[in-house]
Order: structure tokens, then C-alpha cells, then sequence
């Protein structure tokens, strides 16, 4: 076998266990617990108004059967296994009778293009000048920059979306703060709705990059510093090649690919950023369904969200994986 | 009394550290401070509410008519011990899988450290969502401390793996195997002080990733909101749309109290971590590399 089917293998491995082990926990915390999930999806929805006591009786009848919490634990198991393996987790109990899916569905694409957007933009911006600073040691403006993401990188997602949204929201209000694209009513040409998509998501892609840019940089920068000891590029400079592509094409190359591994490790903690960052602004993601989805006390949907999420993470991880020969070729010859 | 003097040296001689640790000392204090608050923590109106920062309400007070100075003093204690809770929970199962990993290496090694992988990707909010919609009202800061505990050790497993590698090759590793030393002995009396140093590093990593989770999940509401707490002071002030209302102080304060936590946390570790590296403590000195 050669080197790289055996390296996508393992990796393809990984992600299954990461996905057995992500499922088993939700598994364990919605049945291990001796909490009820139906019960509270039931005291949940009857907290406001009165219903009656037939309704609830017949609510807990079909809960019971929707969320596989009936029947002896290896059925309730296997049942489980069913509704993930066919993506159906019933009907949303907020949203009724939408199924789950479909909601999630309609989510998904808010969330996967906020990440990919804040995300590629944080990690390119912050390798890059990372690199410089790294290079160049004494620069004032990089040596301030470093100062400042050293404070900002270790604030948590919550806070700057926050201080974005009171800053832009009340102080200067310039920009949408919450929602994903204005509503449109009559006719209107599919750029002015794609430029407010874009205005919208200004502010919840600028609090991602903002807090991802810091921890690449810090990151880069540490590692060119250490790769610029190293003889060959002492013999580059020796030998009289531009400092520019040494700096591009030797020292930032190399630097690159332990970023690429972080990167990967990375985007689970990216992505319960961007749940927070959604949630602030409004935005029309799985974060925001996912958090009203426990307001409304849809049992559903947040299992579903859950898995969605577990399972989304871990397949963006394999993608990485899989593209990170390209950039290491060592790997084949392993 | 070594130990001592490294601190004071690095107090001295490292801005990052010194920074850090004035940042932690005046936070610390605080949460002491409220063994003498003059308000029982659990209590809303007890003062007159929505009353700006002066004198005797320095912060002002909020519009449950609590005592935003007093009230932080609670929450700042109860979030900081969050967050040791964690830290100290999540660094035995840590200690026990990098020490072990690093020193059996092979197929050991091999399958603890996928294990560790998983759950350094896998997404935990969701997870401590689920966990508090399950949970509900039985959920307190016990329990999600014990389930952040056991999910939050992966990464520095990894890292505590990484030094307890080079360890195994070791003269005095060796020296132990041949006299007979379990493979418990070896790791508890011979490589744990060794890694030490890292452990306390990660320990104030650990420390912020678990108050920002907290932080995150108390401010939606989604922790035991009525035992004060930074993100629940936050939650609250949003349930009475402090911000709208103009009650900037009842959001303010917090806010400042919980940067000056992450961001003094952080720059402690990065300066230890720092110090325990020695290429990095030499090129701080100017000497080469």
C-alpha cells in the first residue's frame, strides 16, 4: 500500500472514532442521567398556558416513542443508532410539525459559510503577519500587534462579539447587528440581497477573525523565530538569496505545517465560537437554533443539532487531514 | 524556598509575568474580599436599584437591587474556583494518560492517543448544552465542573505526552526498570516531578478554557443562574436589558473583572511556559538563539 492510502486510512479511522466517541457521549449524558429528557421537554412546552391533562398524557405517549426512550435499553440503543444513521430526528417540537432536519438543514449553510469565511480569513492574516513578525524582530508596528493579540487572544468569543455589538450597536451604529440579510419585500435584484448577507455578516465574521487572527499569530511568530535558527536558512542568507523568498519560501513554508495540524485540532473550539458569535448577533445558524431549541425546549432538535455538529466537525477535520500531504510530503514516504 | 525565588526573579525580570501576576493578585483579593461582604450573596433587594457607580454603592447596583461591587466579589470567587475545580480534576486524567502514553509508547501510546484526539475535536459546547437540557434545574456548578473535568483534558495530555517522551530514554529510567520498579513507581516518584513544571502552566490554561466556557454557558443561561457568577451577573443584567436601560455598570464591571482573569491567567502561563523552555529564557537574556 502506499504511503498516502495507508496515512488517509488511519486518518479515516480517526474521524469514525471521533464520531463513535462524540455520539456515545450525547448518548450517555440524554440516557445515563437519571433525568427524564421527555419530562422536561413536556414541563418545558406546558410552562406557558394550560393544557390539558389527556393532551400532556398523550404528548408523553408519543415523546416517548419519538425520542427512542421507550422499550429496554438495547432497544432504546439501537433506536438511537436508527434516527442518526437516517439523519431523523422526528419532528421539531418548536417549529411543529417541521422535521428537525429540515430546520438544521436550512441552518447549515449560515454556519459552514460564517466559519469558513472568518476562519480561512484569521489563519491566512494571522500566519502571514505572524511570519513577519517573526522575521523581523524589531519592527515596532508588529511588536505592538503582538502586544495586543497576547491581550485579545485569550478573551473568550462571548465577550468581544458583546463588546462589538454594544459598540456598533449603540455607540456607532453603522452596521447590522443582528440577523443574517435584511428582509426583502417585492422585487429586488439578487445583489442587493447578496450584499446584505454580506453587510450582515461583517460583524460576527470581524469578532471571529478578530479573536482567531491572535492565537496564529502568536503562533507563527514562535515558530518562524525558531525555524530562522536553523543552518539552512543561515546558509540561504550566506548564499545570498533574497531575503523576501527566503522568508517566503523557505522559513513560512516550513513554519506552515504544524499550523495545519492546528488548525485542525482548532476547529472544534472554533466552532463553539461561532455558536456564541451567532447567538449575539442574531444570526440564522445552527448556534442560534441550537440555543433557542433548549429555550423552547425541543428535545430534538438539540440532539440533532448535537450530532450535526459532531459530525460536521470531525468530517472538516478530515478534509484538513487529508489535504495536509500536499503540504508535507514527507508523509508519503512513511 | 526555590521555588520562591524563581517567582520573585521572575517577577523582577519578566514584564509579561509581572503584568500577569498584579493582574490575578488584585483579582484574588477581591474574591476574598467577600468573605466580608456586608450582603448575603443570595438576596435581591436589598438596595435601592439602578443607582450609578458612587459612594456607598462604588459600582453602582443593579435592577434587582443588588450591590454590584459586593455581588462581583461572590461571583468572581465562585467562578475562580470553578475553574480549580476543573483544573485540578482534569489534570489527574491528564497526568495518568500523558505520563503513561509517553513512557509505554507503542500500541499504548498508540490508542490513548486517539482517544485524546477525539476529544480535543470533538465540539464541547454542544455537548454542555445537551448536558444542561437534560440536566435543568438539577444542574450545579458541581456537576459541570465533573463533566467539563473529564472532557477538557485532552490537550495537555498530548503535552505532558511530549515531555514524558523524553524522559523514557533517560539514564535514570533505565535504573529503575533494573531495580525493580513498577511501572506506577516509576511514573509517581521518578517522571511526575519532571513534568511538574508543565502541569502548573496547563493548569492556568485549563483555568481560562474552563471559565470561558462557564462564562459562555452562565451568560445564555444555560448553568445554575442563581449562585452568582460572572457569566450569571451578565445573564441577569441581560434578562433586564441592562444595556438599553442605560445600567452600563451592572455589565461593565463584569466584563472588566473576567478580562482581567483571562488575561492575567494567560500571561502567567506564557511566562512560565516561557521559563521552563530555557531556549526562549536565553534569547530574553540576548545570549544567541
Amino acid at each position: 500500500m502506499s504511503g498516502f492510502a495507508l496515512y488517509a486510512l488511519r486518518r479515516l479511522g480517526q474521524f469514525v472514532l471521533v464520531v463513535l466517541v462524540g455520539i456515545h457521549i450525547a448518548y450517555a449524558i440524554t440516557h445515563a442521567t437519571p433525568i427524564d429528557p421527555v419530562e422536561q421537554s413536556i414541563a418545558a412546552v406546558t410552562q406557558y398556558g394550560n393544557t390539558s391533562p389527556e393532551a400532556i398524557a398523550l404528548m408523553r405517549v408519543s415523546l416517548r416513542e419519538l425520542y427512542g426512550v421507550s422499550g429496554d435499553p438495547l432497544q432504546q440503543y439501537l433506536a438511537f443508532w436508527r434516527r442518526i444513521a437516517s439523519a431523523d430526528f422526528g419532528p421539531s417540537l418548536s417549529a411543529f410539525p417541521t422535521p428537525v432536519s429540515t430546520l438544521i438543514a436550512r441552518a447549515l449553510p449560515w454556519t459552514v459559510g460564517l466559519l469558513l469565511t472568518s476562519t480561512l480569513l484569521a489563519w491566512a492574516l494571522g500566519n502571514l503577519l505572524g511570519g513577519y513578525a517573526g522575521y523581523h524582530r524589531d519592527n515596532r508596528a508588529l511588536k505592538a500587534m503582538a502586544a495586543v493579540a497576547m491581550g485579545l487572544h485569550p478573551v473568550p468569543y462571548y465577550i468581544v462579539a458583546f463588546v462589538l455589538l454594544v459598540v456598533f450597536g449603540y455607540l456607532w451604529p453603522v452596521l447590522p447587528i443582528s440577523g443574517g440579510s435584511a428582509m426583502i419585500t417585492g422585487v429586488s435584484s439578487g445583489w442587493s440581497h447578496a450584499a446584505s448577507i454580506v453587510q450582515h455578516s461583517i460583524l460576527p465574521a470581524a469578532s471571529l477573525v478578530l479573536l482567531g487572527v491572535g492565537s496564529w499569530f502568536l503562533g507563527m511568530r514562535s515558530l518562524v523565530s525558531n525555524v530562522i535558527t536553523e543552518d539552512y536558512v543561515t546558509y540561504a542568507e550566506l548564499g545570498g538569496v533574497a531575503r523576501r523568498r527566503i522568508l517566503h519560501s523557505y522559513v513560512m513554508r516550513n513554519a506552515l505545517v504544524p499550523q495545519v495540524t492546528g488548525l485542525a485540532m482548532s476547529l472544534g473550539t472554533i466552532f463553539n465560537g461561532a455558536i456564541i458569535t451567532e447567538q449575539v448577533f442574531g444570526y440564522p445558524g445552527v448556534g442560534s437554533l441550537l440555543v433557542s431549541a433548549v429555550y423552547a425546549g425541543d428535545y430534538g432538535l438539540v440532539l440533532g443539532v448535537t450530532t450535526i455538529s459532531i459530525i460536521g466537525v470531525s468530517a472538516a477535520v478530515l478534509l484538513i487531514d487529508l489535504a495536509y500531504p500536499l503540504l508535507d510530503p514527507r508523509v508519503q514516504h512513511r | 524556598m526555590n521555588a520562591l525565588k524563581v517567582l520573585r526573579d521572575l517577577f523582577k525580570t519578566n514584564v509579561e509575568f509581572a503584568i500577569g501576576a498584579v493582574l490575578v493578585g488584585i483579582v484574588v483579593v477581591f474574591a476574598l474580599l467577600s468573605f466580608v461582604s456586608p450582603y448575603p450573596p443570595l438576596d435581591v433587594y436589598l438596595v435601592a436599584p439602578d443607582v450609578p457607580p458612587g459612594w456607598p454603592h462604588v459600582f453602582g447596583t443593579t435592577s434587582r437591587g443588588q450591590d454590584v461591587f459586593w455581588l462581583l466579589t461572590y461571583a468572581i470567587r465562585n467562578t475562580l474556583l470553578f475553574g480549580i475545580a476543573v483544573a485540578l480534576m482534569s489534570r489527574v486524567v491528564s497526568l495518568v494518560v500523558g505520563l503513561l502514553s509517553g513512557y509505554k509508547g507503542g500500541w499504548v501510546d498508540r490508542v490513548l492517543m486517539s482517544i485524546n484526539d477525539t476529544f480535543i475535536v470533538i465540539p464541547l459546547l454542544p455537548i454542555l448544552v445537551l448536558f444542561f437540557f437534560v440536566m435543568r434545574d438539577r444542574m450545579t456548578s458541581g456537576w459541570l465542573a465533573v463533566t467539563m473535568a473529564l472532557l477538557g483534558w485532552a490537550y495537555d495530555a498530548r503535552l505532558i505526552r511530549s515531555v514524558a517522551m523524553s524522559l523514557r530514554h533517560r539514564e535514570f529510567t533505565r535504573t529503575s526498570v533494573f531495580s525493580g520498579m513498577t511501572t506506577r513507581e516509576i511514573l509517581q516518584r521518578e517522571h511526575l516531578p519532571y513534568v511538574l513544571p508543565i502541569v502548573f502552566s496547563t493548569t492556568l490554561n485549563n483555568m481560562n478554557w474552563s471559565i470561558g466556557l462557564e462564562v459562555t454557558l452562565s451568560v445564555l443561561g444555560f448553568t445554575d443562574i442563581n449562585t452568582p457568577s460572572i457569566g450569571g451577573m451578565m445573564y441577569w443584567a441581560n434578562q433586564h436589558t441592562a444595556m438599553v436601560a442605560g445600567i452600563w455598570w451592572w455589565i461593565a464591571f463584569p466584563v472588566l473583572a473576567v478580562m482581567m482573569v483571562f488575561i492575567g491567567l494567560y500571561l502567567l502561563a506564557v511566562s512560565i511556559n516561557e521559563y521552563i523552555d530555557p531556549r526562549s529564557r536565553l534569547s530574553r537574556i540576548g545570549a544567541g538563539a
